[in-house]
């Protein structure tokens, strides 16, 4: 075991329900990724928020840069054709 | 509030015998669970990490909302008008049941552990044994707690484990541990006659029973924490019929405060 005085920083998924997906709830601190789930599962489905958890160290996630937002997502803007909002949806169709 | 009301359980067919034993039984187990839970419970705001803290806490609340079930229960079989309330906060430390194990001080993290770990594998083999009893009501609380005492003993064998087989100062420190706490353990299983009577009577298991499945469960974890277990320890006991350790006092005088100053007040 290392002798690092800081664990590292996890982030945490939690499913509410079956055939909902993971959704990011929070990060914490573990030694490994079983003591992230036991501390995911402390600390965030106290309240029978969860079905399910996934923790992934947040080392490993990589993020797009905030200064590059307007490039990246404003191009998208006034596209309003890419929305599927042309069509007619049927009616016994209940969640679109 | 209550959150945790059951049924009532048909107690008619009881001898006032078998109804005073299981009454007693109910009694220690209540006082059990509320001593250890209260215990954890004084980690709260102090935890080592803040996740730690939760567990801790989570752990409490488990086991103080286990204690609320069976002091409802043994209000119900005693008859007598007394409330849980009386039964949690106004019963002096000679009246209360639990083994010595319980009302020992947090100490550090390594010895909460140690304490929880002694005490959950108990628990667990206890509780899955329990919720086959006659009795509806043990049976049912039994089976409720079951879930969660699934949890705890997962909980302190990871860190047995994590302290034991960790860096050099965690192993001394959860040996230490190991060291003072390994008196207490015997109590666990030294039935007495309340549980002798109850046990012959086919209402709880028998604890010799109990005793060599913890004895498994402990004994792979300490051999994978590489930990080792005291010999030749004198086990204290006394607990469980009201010879307590100086400890409980002091704990009892903080617990039971609330009531004490402002009689009648509810949980």
């Amino acid at each position: 075991m290392s002798q690092q005085k800081e664990w590292p920083l996890w982030e945490v998924f939690i499913r509410s329900k079956q055939g909902l997906d993971h959704k990011h709830v929070g990060s914490l601190h573990a030694a490994d990724a079983e003591m992230a789930i036991q501390n995911a599962r402390d600390v965030y489905t106290r309240r029978m928020e969860g079905v399910s958890i996934w923790v992934v160290e947040s080392k490993h996630v990589h993020a797009s840069n905030p200064d590059e937002a307007g490039a990246f997502f404003d191009p998208a803007n006034d596209k309003v054709y890419r929305h599927p909002t042309f069509y007619e949806v049927p009616a016994e169709i209940k969640n679109m | 509030m209550d959150l945790h009301h059951k049924p009532t359980v048909d107690l008619q067919g009881y001898s006032p015998e078998i109804r005073a034993l299981v009454y007693d039984y109910t009694l220690q187990l209540a006082d059990t669970s509320l001593i250890l839970g209260h215990r954890l419970s004084e980690w709260c705001g102090h935890g080592p990490i803040l996740e730690q803290d939760l567990a801790m806490a989570n752990i409490a609340l488990d086991l103080i909302g286990e204690s609320r079930s069976l002091y409802q229960y043994a209000a119900e079989l005693e008859g007598q008008g007394r409330t849980e309330d009386d039964l949690a906060s106004l019963r002096d430390a000679v009246e209360y049941k639990n083994p010595l194990l319980v009302e020992q001080p947090n100490g550090d993290f390594g010895d909460t552990v140690m304490r929880q770990f002694l005490f959950d594998g108990f628990h667990f083999f206890l509780l899955k044994e329990l919720q086959n009893s006659p009795d509806k009501g043990l049976a049912g609380i039994a089976a409720k707690s079951f879930k969660e005492a699934s949890y705890h003993v997962k909980w302190s064998a990871e860190w047995i484990i994590r302290l034991g087989d960790g860096t050099e100062e965690s192993r001394r420190r959860i040996q230490k541990a190991l060291d003072n706490l390994w008196m207490f353990s015997g109590e666990l299983y030294t039935m007495t006659d309340t549980e002798k009577a109850l046990a012959q009577a086919g209402f709880i298991p028998d604890y010799s029973g109990l005793l060599s499945q913890w004895e498994a469960h402990v004994g792979k974890v300490f051999a994978e924490a590489t930990l080792e277990v005291p010999q030749n320890v004198f086990m204290q006991k006394g607990g469980k019929t009201g010879r307590h350790s100086e400890h409980l006092g002091y704990l009892l005088t903080e617990l039971q405060y609330l009531q004490r100053a402002y009689p009648g007040l509810e949980w």
